[in-house]
């Protein structure tokens, strides 16, 4: 077992915002700890109302090796965009 | 914020309701305005000089994380104590600010525990420190929450929310290290009874807390004892920690005998306003 302890990243949600938005990581060696750490080293300018930790290696990413077969065949798809709508005035905005 | 009564003005209706109540809840007398002022400068000198203290251990904690918590509550204590000083230089009248006190009082006139000004020693033994400390300042703030004079019951509210955290966060240090490592585990304990003589002066009543207490300002430090015992097994069990048996209590720093660290605190912490006075930036 590596004496270090594990990684964690953090995700903290704003006062005006209504998802949690990933801001760093950190480490601890626990859960608890991860929330305590995260509270005294992202929070201390009262920028937070909640907090979530998750182990990083728990953390399943998309490789970036296949980053042209995931996502550049959206590039051209500009009909995917609802852009083709004339939008009534009177609806206002959406 | 109210303002003490003026002592120089004859005030019939505020006299005559000071009478209604017994007197019991305004420090008039004299004798009581002193232990109020030095009560006052207990509450802010423990704060400021373990606030002092954690701050030593800023840019040399094991790991960032615990580096940043320890200047946080650095951080919340010198905020405490800047109002618990305000109020005593306003309590004492004679226009000292929260900084002259700070900065321009020497040793003997500081009424911190002898605990909070003793050498940190390796982090386990800060923390330790901390936790017999916590446990203390928790239930002394929360008993003040309830305090006949709005100014401390206000100060106390404020104060109670950072020292749950602080109180919590010591706790379970302590668990982890006690309940760790055969090494970590010998220097907490190790860093218990080195400390618990000095832990004891927290409880010990003189003077001032009698006249506080009947005043009901503040509780009497005795009677935190119970339940700084009770909090204190719970968790030193946990820990895996022995508590140390002895009863002795190193006392002196509340009346104002201190041991030869504090010097050298002061030495570091008022060095700039003592050779720039009114030196600001």
């Amino acid at each position: 077992m590596s004496s270090e302890w594990p990684l964690w990243e953090v995700f903290i949600r704003g006062q005006h915002g209504l998802n949690h938005r990933h801001v760093g990581s950190l480490h601890a060696p626990d859960a608890d700890m991860a929330i305590k750490h995260a509270r005294d080293v992202y929070t201390r300018r009262n920028e937070g109302v909640s907090i979530w930790v998750v182990k990083s290696v728990d953390i399943a990413a998309s490789s970036p090796s296949e980053k042209g077969p995931l996502f550049e065949p959206s590039n051209d798809k500009v009909y995917r965009h609802p852009t083709f709508y004339d939008i009534p005035d009177e609806v206002g905005h959406m | 914020m109210p303002s003490l009564p003026d002592m120089m003005t004859p005030d019939a209706e505020g006299l005559a309701r000071q009478a209604g109540q017994g007197g019991a809840h305004a420090p008039a007398a004299d004798a009581d305005q002193d232990a109020f002022v030095e009560f006052l400068l207990r509450m802010g000198d423990n704060a400021l000089i373990l606030g002092h203290r954690n701050s030593e251990w800023c840019g040399h904690g094991p790991v960032l994380e615990e580096d940043i918590a320890m200047s946080n509550i650095a951080l919340d204590l010198i905020g405490q104590t800047a109002l618990w000083l305000g109020l005593a230089g306003e309590v004492e009248g004679k226009g000292r600010s929260a900084d002259d006190l700070a900065y321009l009082r020497d040793a003997w006139d500081f009424r911190n525990l002898l605990l909070v000004e003793r050498p940190n020693g390796d982090f386990g033994a800060t923390l330790m420190r901390q936790f017999l400390f916590d446990a203390f300042h928790f239930l002394q703030l929360r008993a003040l929450t309830g305090s006949a004079d709005p100014r401390v019951a206000e100060i106390a509210q404020k104060a109670l929310k950072e020292v749950s955290y602080h109180l919590e966060r010591s706790a379970e240090q302590v668990i982890a290290l006690g309940d760790g490592t055969a090494e970590s585990h010998a220097r907490m304990q190790a860093a218990l009874d080195d400390q618990w003589g000095y832990a004891q002066e927290m409880f010990a009543s003189d003077a001032t807390d009698v006249t506080m207490a009947a005043a009901g300002i503040a509780p009497d430090p005795a009677s935190l004892r119970k339940p700084w015992d009770d909090t204190v097994d719970a968790v030193l069990a946990q820990a895996t920690l022995k508590r140390p048996e002895s009863s002795f209590a190193h006392k002196g720093g509340k009346q104002g005998t201190h041991t030869e660290h504090l010097g050298y605190i002061l030495a570091e912490m008022q060095f700039l306003q003592r050779a720039y006075p009114g030196a600001s930036w």
